[in-house]
């Protein structure tokens, strides 16, 4: 048993390997394919955070000017409380700000800030209306008041991005789905021509009474090995390449109103996806070319 | 045995190759099928081991049913029966030794087994210390031997053959038949479809003549019959 799969993996190593150029054209089809599908999963699972992110943050934040004091936040905190619709107001005097910058930035981040003499945040007053809807003109009203320096809305913010996001992703899809369809199409093809190449051996191989799938198994081998192999390649670069945006982009924007998905978790779901996808389609392709050519 | 009971055959094309064959072929008989080109001889040769299948008719052979033979049981029919062609089938990568092997790997044996299957078969058609060459380093005798070889590594109940001799000169021809004579000799039904009068006609055996896919004669220690 054991001795038997070997042998249909070392003759399906042997029919890629014989194949040399047809499974190169193969394997970079399915690379690309992936890589593309590979892209559109990174943004729609961050586009799937970024959606229940904003379902529960439907409060805007106003940053005073950076020598407001204590007391004139408090004056302005109340002032907003005053105007209609408005739920709450949280004032996050400039200490708690920083020590919450810290925190999300980590130990190692956090100690940058160590290097400023004063503190250099502003007050940040946090605006919850009562109804969600009446975030834009409350917002608009408090942008008037004196002392406001600006006002952050995640909520139009998420909006803008999820709209780009999602035709993107669409677009990808699109995209994804032909690339499929021409991956296996060109697997399936690349088998033929082993099937052909070979076609003496499966003929004595019946005459003496070799099983059909003893026959075909190196042929599916071959399929799922270029489809491996080119699930393999996308999975490596874009985890990495993950990885060092995600990285990159905490140090920056720290007060980024969406955190990207975790490197770690994405990039074992990114993996456990594009490799079954991979192998999926290297498969389907060798069951095809074996089905319609490999008469046994 | 090998038993047909008024076997026809059409090709998907129209052609009417067997038209209504009856015979039956005993343990360790050794039979010469004979007949004018396009008689119908491979045709009945390929029934055998189920390369084609019969239109109409019943056919035995080694105790299977091909007609209600299914699919995924032709490889065992296949494994009890050698076959034998006129161009040798042999794979031009592979040493001898190499080419019967791969007829016992793929059908699962294991190496031991195979390493010492190979030699005995090879010793027995007198290639012992031409193992290791390449079909293109051997005569086309010695090629033949090899195929031979292969055809006997399973232990078959038969071994069928379509004109074993049809590209060799006559010298090595009678060196093949002297071969096939000594399996026979073993206990080996052979099936043999031919064109040399003279083996025939000096190596006598029972003959079945077939012209446009009818058995016209069947003799025990027959001619080969069809003048020049
Ligand atoms: N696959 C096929 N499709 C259609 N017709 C075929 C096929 N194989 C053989 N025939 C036809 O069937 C008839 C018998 O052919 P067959 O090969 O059995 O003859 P044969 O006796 O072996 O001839 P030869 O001595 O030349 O080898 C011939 O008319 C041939 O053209
Ligand atoms: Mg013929």
């Amino acid at each position: 048993m054991m001795s038997r799969i070997f042998r249909h993996l070392r003759e399906g190593i042997k029919n890629v390997i014989r194949n040399g150029w047809m499974s190169f054209a193969s394997m970079s089809a399915v690379i690309v394919t992936l890589a593309v599908l590979g892209f559109s999963l990174i943004l729609t699972f961050n586009v799937a955070q970024m959606s229940t992110d904003v379902t529960s943050q439907l409060e805007f934040s106003a940053f005073l000017n950076v020598n407001a004091t204590q007391q004139t936040g408090s004056a302005i905190a109340a002032q907003i409380k005053a105007l209609p619709g408005v739920e709450s107001v949280q004032v996050i005097s400039k200490n708690e700000g920083l020590a919450q910058m810290k925190k999300e930035l980590g130990s190692e981040m956090g100690d940058v800030l160590n290097a400023f003499k004063q503190n250099p945040l502003p007050i940040q007053l946090v605006v919850k209306p009562a109804d969600p809807h009446q975030i834009d003109r409350i917002a608009r009203q408090v942008e008037e008041i004196q002392g406001v320096a600006t006002v952050r809305d995640p909520h139009q913010l998420a909006a803008a991005i999820f709209r780009t996001l999602a035709i993107v992703r669409d677009v990808g899809v699109v995209f994804v789905v032909a690339l499929l369809i021409t991956s296996m199409f060109l697997i399936s093809n690349t088998i033929r021509i082993t099937i052909f190449s070979r076609r003496r051996e499966i003929e004595i191989m019946k005459l003496v009474g070799a099983t059909n799938w003893f026959i075909r198994w190196p042929f599916i081998v071959e399929g799922m090995l270029i489809g491996l192999v080119g699930a393999v390649v996308p999975v490596l670069v874009l985890v990495y390449g993950y990885r060092s945006l995600y990285i990159r982009a905490k140090g920056v924007f720290s007060g980024l109103a969406f955190p990207l998905v975790q490197a770690g978790d994405l990039g074992v779901k990114l993996a456990v996806i594009l490799l079954a996808i991979g192998l999926f389609i290297g498969l389907w392709g060798g069951v095809m070319s074996v089905r319609r050519f490999l008469r046994v | 045995m090998i038993e047909m009971q008024d076997v026809w055959k059409e090709y998907p094309n129209g052609t009417q190759a067997l038209n209504g064959i009856s015979v039956q072929i005993q343990k360790g008989e050794f039979v010469y099928v004979v007949g004018p080109s396009g008689a119908g001889k491979s045709t009945f040769i390929k029934l055998m081991y189920r390369e084609v299948r019969p239109t109409r008719g019943h056919i035995f052979v080694n105790g299977f049913n091909i007609e209600r033979l299914k699919d995924h049981k032709i490889p065992l029919l296949r494994r009890s029966i050698g076959v034998v062609f006129q161009d040798f089938k042999l794979l031009p990568k592979l040493t001898a030794a190499e080419n019967v092997a791969f007829a016992l790997e793929v059908i699962g044996l294991s190496h031991k087994q195979i390493r010492k299957r190979v030699r005995e078969v090879l010793s027995q058609v007198g290639l012992e210390d031409k193992m290791d060459m390449l079909p293109s380093q051997l005569s086309g005798g010695e090629q033949q031997r090899v195929a031979v070889a292969r055809s006997l590594a399973n232990n078959p109940a038969v071994i069928i053959a379509d004109e074993p001799t049809g590209n060799l000169d006559p010298d090595t021809s009678w060196g093949i038949m002297r071969l096939f004579q000594h399996i026979n000799d073993r206990g080996t039904t052979i099936v043999m479809a031919t064109h040399n009068r003279e083996i025939v006609n000096s190596m006598r055996r029972r003959v079945i003549a077939i012209e446009n896919g009818v058995i016209v004669r069947d003799e025990e220690k027959g001619y080969y019959g069809y003048d020049e």
